[in-house]
């Protein structure tokens, strides 16, 4: 298990979408990596951003229009058509839903889980291009954040290690 | 199935080293896993094996690191430290529990 020549020994995510389907699952590896030992970094870049920014990051939802994989009641369920997703609260009544789901398996809500894996020794960059597009500033950002990185200086900082989109 | 002997006593193992039989666990077999691991057992963690222990007998799972937090008043931050690289599997071995199965 921990002696395998071919055991990875580093990972960078980077994390682009900016919906609770979009964030989660690079959190979930991101956390899981730092679980077994493996040393992490996590990029946010473009709306991906929303998940470590102060303001908006405990407010991040599902997307119910456009999402072609969205089923109501339940993950089992039917199919939920455009344009019932597109009716007000659809979205937060969708977000509460998987919410309760994820708390049953204790996966933390976003700004708890940025926390923990900022605890577990995980590095979170935010991306210098969508920064500077979204005209943020320190301030806006969660403390986790080390600091705002260019593709070039991530890349350097991912040598070695396995590069992982989300 | 696989078996190591540790101060004399013949302990069910599975192929990871994870004791498939918790009734044969002790302190000081605790004391030897951690040592097998590169760690030398303090108070802090007996803590953390104590809750898993107290935990795993309710639950039947060894606890995540978000019970870990809220439940046993242990931050992440401090397990990372006393069991590094892999603290909930390492801290599950030596107190006698299976290998986590959660990926959270």
């Amino acid at each position: 298990m921990s002696d395998h020549p071919d055991k990875i020994k580093k990972v960078s995510i980077i994390v682009s979408r900016g919906s609770l389907e979009g964030v989660y699952p690079g959190l979930i590896m991101a956390n899981g990596a730092r679980m077994e030992g493996i040393d992490d970094s996590l990029f946010f870049t473009f709306l991906g951003l929303y998940a470590v920014l102060k303001k908006y990051m405990g407010h991040i939802k599902i997307a119910t229009v456009g999402n072609t994989a969205m089923r109501v009641p339940d993950a089992k369920g039917f199919p939920l058509p455009t344009f019932l997703g597109a009716l007000p609260g659809m979205s937060a009544f969708a977000t509460a839903m998987m919410n309760k789901e994820m708390a049953k398996l204790n996966i933390p809500p976003i700004p708890e889980f940025v926390e923990m894996i900022h605890d577990t020794g995980g590095k979170l960059y935010a991306c210098k291009a969508t920064v500077d597009m979204f005209h943020l500033t320190k301030e806006d950002f969660c403390p986790q954040i080390e600091r705002v990185l260019t593709v070039g200086e991530f890349y350097v900082l991912s040598a070695g290690g396995q590069i992982i989109f989300t | 199935m696989p078996q190591k002997i540790i101060n004399g006593a013949t302990l069910d193992v599975n192929d990871e080293g994870y004791l498939t039989n918790h009734a044969q666990w002790t302190r000081p077999i605790a004391a030897a896993l951690a040592q097998e691991l590169g760690i030398t057992l303090a108070d802090a963690h007996w803590k953390v094996i104590e809750f898993i222990d107290k935990d795993f007998k309710e639950k039947g799972v060894v606890p995540g690191m978000r019970r870990m937090n809220k439940i046993g008043g242990i931050p992440t931050k401090d397990l990372y430290a006393l069991f590094p690289d892999g603290p909930i599997k390492k801290a599950a071995k030596t107190a006698g529990y299976p290998k986590p199965a959660s990926c959270v």
